[in-house]
């Protein structure tokens, strides 16, 4: 082999010498892909699925335990509690992308931003974001909630104001680190401009940590919709949501224990799945870190 | 060398840490600082390969941030080609930092590590608009070709390459811009012994058929003895010696220089 | 000086693998080291050479993914892949210092320097508190830092790197080990903090009558304090021999062309260029048939890709893994021996 094929030949994979290789799957993130594929799956599919309509009411077989015609059995006004859960699946995880996934990339940018800048814009920015957090995020966004009226206009208003602050942060401590690394001080040199600085350079490496977090976040927001839900501030009867539905059940609990019950276990199902995607995500990331 | 005025003036660089307008500072009075460049004075020529050593804490890497200002000196002055670079703003800042590239010393973090090595070669040409980077192949191509790495790399990740092809790549984005002077600041330390001679016989490439001038930051004394052809020694923030390499290694004049000229490892 | 005496460490047919057992990633093939009592031993090697991992598996310190998967590792005579975790633990504590190249990951930054050493010597030897703290500062003081008692209360962050690797190496010699390893341990230092504690080490060999393996990427370093030296490159063992030897004579190309591109001093004021070995170290995953150094080296030739790379010997103490030996000749009194092409791979 000519010596400089030998310089530039490939090195694929595995670059430095004494870098391991991977050699395990990911089996957490598989798991936790799969259950919550199969829940996006059932919530998307729900109009074709559901067996019965949600809202529709029959009085004449209210409260029936599971059974094959109704697979999470009926509730007080005999609405079809599996056709319900998959709607208010439907609903909770529509919402949960949109309020996990607006903040985000406001945060991100927010944060990069400050970051970069340091000093005044950075110290008032920061200072803003520390009063947001300040508050208990539920706190904060029943008060907004309590501004715009219950419904879920005030949840998908409220919960962005409530969360970008996290992901500011988050994105403003790793820029922090990042603007002291070669290749960003070689922007500067390079004569770069700092948007491009900041959007083509840095920004691309820090969203990865805010995406890990958004799995934990994702989880968070689902049970605080549910708990809005159950409180009657959230989605509005007669809306099928996992939490409201389950708010429903509460009286029944002895007797019907169903209704409140079977929905709350898709909850649990879906905050495992994406907690394991979280888990591997990050378990992968420190591991290839750390080679 | 020739009688042309020098390329970069270097006049009474003064930086200093610890300077912070602090409460507690009001309260005990000013805390002195600590002069990490101090009254330091320089000129490059043009076509010149100038090595700066000292150890670690010696100022060296600050002074050469200040060059291009990327950290702000305090005190003194900084001429490029007879240009003011400290009082300049916006387009015309840029424009000086464009012709002052620097190298730095880590191959691992010098590029960054989302960017294949080709946007970044092309992205480099493309800001400033340097002539031939409409033609996003072969102005890439034509970078790599220059400081001898195969066009394949240019689809590459950083973390695909050795240490010894990135700081090739680092180069060659430094090139991009067509510089007139490099500050490559230990741009060789972190490298294998072999490697580091390669990256060194690029240097003195880019210096013979570029004409670019070299500021050539290093720890190690030998490493400068094979391209610089004069050097300064710095120590605690200020130079203690310069003068043609061979001149200073083997009749140094400075008690500092003969102990750094001791200190090394001789078979 | 007993350079003469039983081997304290022996390695023979050392193998590190990385990867998956169906296509595993080999970091070090069939190494072969020998470390007698009260030797200074030298192990140079670039980056991938495999030598920060042969003298982590000397104490059988390789993590996984990386294993050990064949090889005889002995040391005074004992079976070291065989021992129970609790005679490694021992083994690791008192009869073998291991040191490595950045102090500071190595020391707890929370804890103080004196508090980390006196906390050594109490896991080898029971003693009161009160004693380990002035053994501790003795140790210090033994290890060149001035003003050992203040400084026993120093915190890592506290202390500049050069003392930083004089307590590590306080901590490893606490319990008298016999040989010490010492993986790079000045490469993160300034030169000549590095020449102070190379001249620590050698003075505690020789007071201790301890033997040393240090592994470094600098010839200058080996050169300095080493007796003998083994080189290796891409996870072989090329050429092994006295300090002396090897760098008058270096039978194996690569060594010789390695020595040849190590900057000098001497180098100041000449417009002459130093020579750079072609190309780049192999990859993990490269698997090449015969000698692993053939692609880059000026002497190859068409059997090349044919050879073991087994050591035979050309000399007293002195092996190679080079059977061209081009250089031969040429120590006879003969001419230098003029570089083939390298050869071009199809």
């Amino acid at each position: 082999m000519s010596t400089s094929e030998a310089a530039t030949r490939p090195l694929g994979a595995v670059a430095r010498p004494g870098r391991r290789a991977r050699s395990r799957p990911a089996t957490p993130v598989i798991v936790g892909a799969v259950i919550v594929g199969l829940l996006a799956l059932a919530a998307l599919l729900a109009p074709l699925i559901a067996p019965y309509d949600p809202n529709e009411v029959d009085f004449l077989h209210t409260s029936e335990s599971p059974s094959w015609s109704h697979l999470m059995g009926t509730d007080d006004a005999g609405r079809d509690v599996f056709s319900r859960s998959l709607y208010g699946l439907r609903l909770d995880l529509a919402i949960v992308l949109f309020v996990t996934y607006v903040p985000l990339p406001i945060g991100v940018l927010l944060g990069s931003i400050a970051g970069s800048f340091g000093r005044g814009v950075d110290s008032v920015m920061a200072r803003v974001a520390d009063v947001m957090l300040a508050f208990p995020f539920f706190v904060l966004v029943i008060a907004i909630i309590a501004i715009t009226g219950p419904g879920l206009k005030g949840v998908l208003i409220g919960v962005p104001i409530a969360g970008w602050a996290l992901y500011f942060r988050l994105a403003r401590s790793e820029m922090l680190v990042l603007r002291e690394q070669p290749f960003m001080l070689a922007t500067t040199g390079l004569g770069y401009s700092r948007t491009r600085a900041i959007l083509r350079h840095a920004v691309p490496n820090l969203w990865r940590t805010a995406l890990i977090y958004s799995t934990l976040d994702m989880v968070v927001n689902l049970l605080l919709l549910a708990s809005l839900g159950y409180l009657g501030l959230g989605a509005q009867p007669p809306d099928a949501e996992l939490g409201s539905i389950i708010a429903g059940g509460q009286p029944y609990l002895l007797s019907a224990w169903w209704i409140a019950t079977l929905p709350g276990l898709l909850l649990v199902a879906y905050g495992v799945g994406v907690g394991l995607i979280g888990d591997g995500l990050s378990d992968g990331r420190l591991r290839s870190a750390s080679a | 060398m020739n009688g042309a005025s020098p390329l970069l003036e270097a006049e009474g660089i003064v930086k200093e840490f610890g300077l912070r307008r602090s409460r507690i500072e009001m309260l005990h009075g000013t805390l002195p600082g600590h002069r990490a460049v101090d009254d330091v004075s320089f000129n490059l020529d043009r076509g010149e390969i100038l090595g700066i050593a000292g150890g670690s804490g010696s100022g060296k890497t600050t002074l050469a941030r200040c060059l291009n200002r990327l950290v702000e000196p305090d005190e003194g002055s900084i001429r490029l080609d007879g240009v003011d670079v400290r009082a300049a703003r916006g387009n015309e800042l840029r424009e000086l930092r464009r012709r002052m590239q620097m190298v730095f010393q880590d191959p691992y973090a010098s590029l960054n590590p989302r960017m294949s090595v080709g946007s970044a070669l092309h992205e480099a040409g493309r800001v400033h608009q340097r002539p031939g980077s409409e033609d996003r192949e072969g102005f890439v191509s034509g970078l790599l070709d220059r400081v001898h790495l195969p066009a394949s790399v240019a689809t590459r990740r950083p973390r695909e390459l050795s240490g010894g092809q990135r700081q090739r790549v680092a180069v060659a984005r430094a090139l991009a811009v067509g510089p007139e002077v490099l500050i490559a600041d230990e741009a060789v330390s972190a490298l294998d012994v072999s490697i580091q001679t390669q990256l060194l016989n690029l240097f003195l490439d880019l210096r013979d058929e570029l004409g670019v001038a070299i500021i050539f930051i290093a720890h190690q004394l030998a490493v400068i003895a094979e391209v610089a052809d004069r050097v300064a020694i710095m120590h605690q923030g200020r130079i203690v010696e310069t003068g043609p390499t061979a001149d200073a290694f083997h009749s140094p004049q400075d008690p500092y220089t003969v102990t750094l000229l001791a200190a090394h490892p001789q078979p | 000086m007993s350079a003469e005496g039983a081997p304290l460490l022996q390695v023979r047919g050392l193998r590190v693998e990385f990867g998956t057992e169906d296509e595993p990633l080999v970091a070090v093939h069939d190494v072969g080291l020998t470390v007698r009592r009260g030797e200074f031993v030298g192990l140079v090697g670039e980056s991938g050479s495999g030598k920060s991992l042969t003298c982590r598996s000397a104490l059988r310190l390789v993590r996984p993914p990386g294993r050990i998967t064949r090889g005889e590792i002995s040391f005074d005579g004992r079976d070291v892949m065989a021992m129970s975790q609790e005679e490694l633990r021992s083994l690791r504590a008192r009869e073998v210092g291991m040191i490595f190249q950045d102090p500071f990951s190595s020391l707890n930054p929370v804890f103080r320097v004196g508090e980390q050493l006196a906390e050594t010597l109490r896991l080898n030897a029971v003693m009161p508190k009160r004693q380990a703290r002035i053994e501790a500062t003795e140790l210090l003081d033994h290890v060149g830092i001035p003003d050992p008692d203040r400084r026993y209360l120093s915190y890592p962050h506290e202390l500049s790197g050069g003392m930083r690797q004089r307590v590590m190496i306080a901590i490893a010699i606490a319990a008298k080990p016999r040989l010490l390893i010492a993986d790079e341990p000045t490469t993160a230092l300034d030169v000549t903090t590095q020449a102070q504690i190379l001249e620590l080490l050698a003075r505690l060999r020789q007071e201790h009558d301890m033997a040393v393996l240090l592994v470094s990427h600098d010839f200058g370093v080996i050169a300095q304090v080493c007796d003998r030296l083994a080189v290796m490159y891409g996870g072989y063992v090329l050429e092994t021999g006295m300090v002396r030897t090897l760098y008058t004579r270096p039978e194996h190309p690569y060594t010789r062309a390695l020595l040849e591109s190590v900057p000098s001093l001497e180098s100041a004021g000449s417009a002459q260029r130093r020579a750079a070995i072609p190309g780049q170290p192999p990859e993990l995953t490269e698997t090449l048939p015969g000698c692993v150094f053939a692609p880059r080296c000026a002497h190859a030739r068409p059997e090349c890709r044919t050879i073991s790379m087994a050591l035979e010997p050309v000399g007293p103490d002195h092996e190679t893994a080079c059977p061209i030996r081009p250089f031969a000749a040429e120590y006879a009194g003969g001419e230098a021996p003029s570089p083939t092409v390298p050869e071009r791979a199809s």
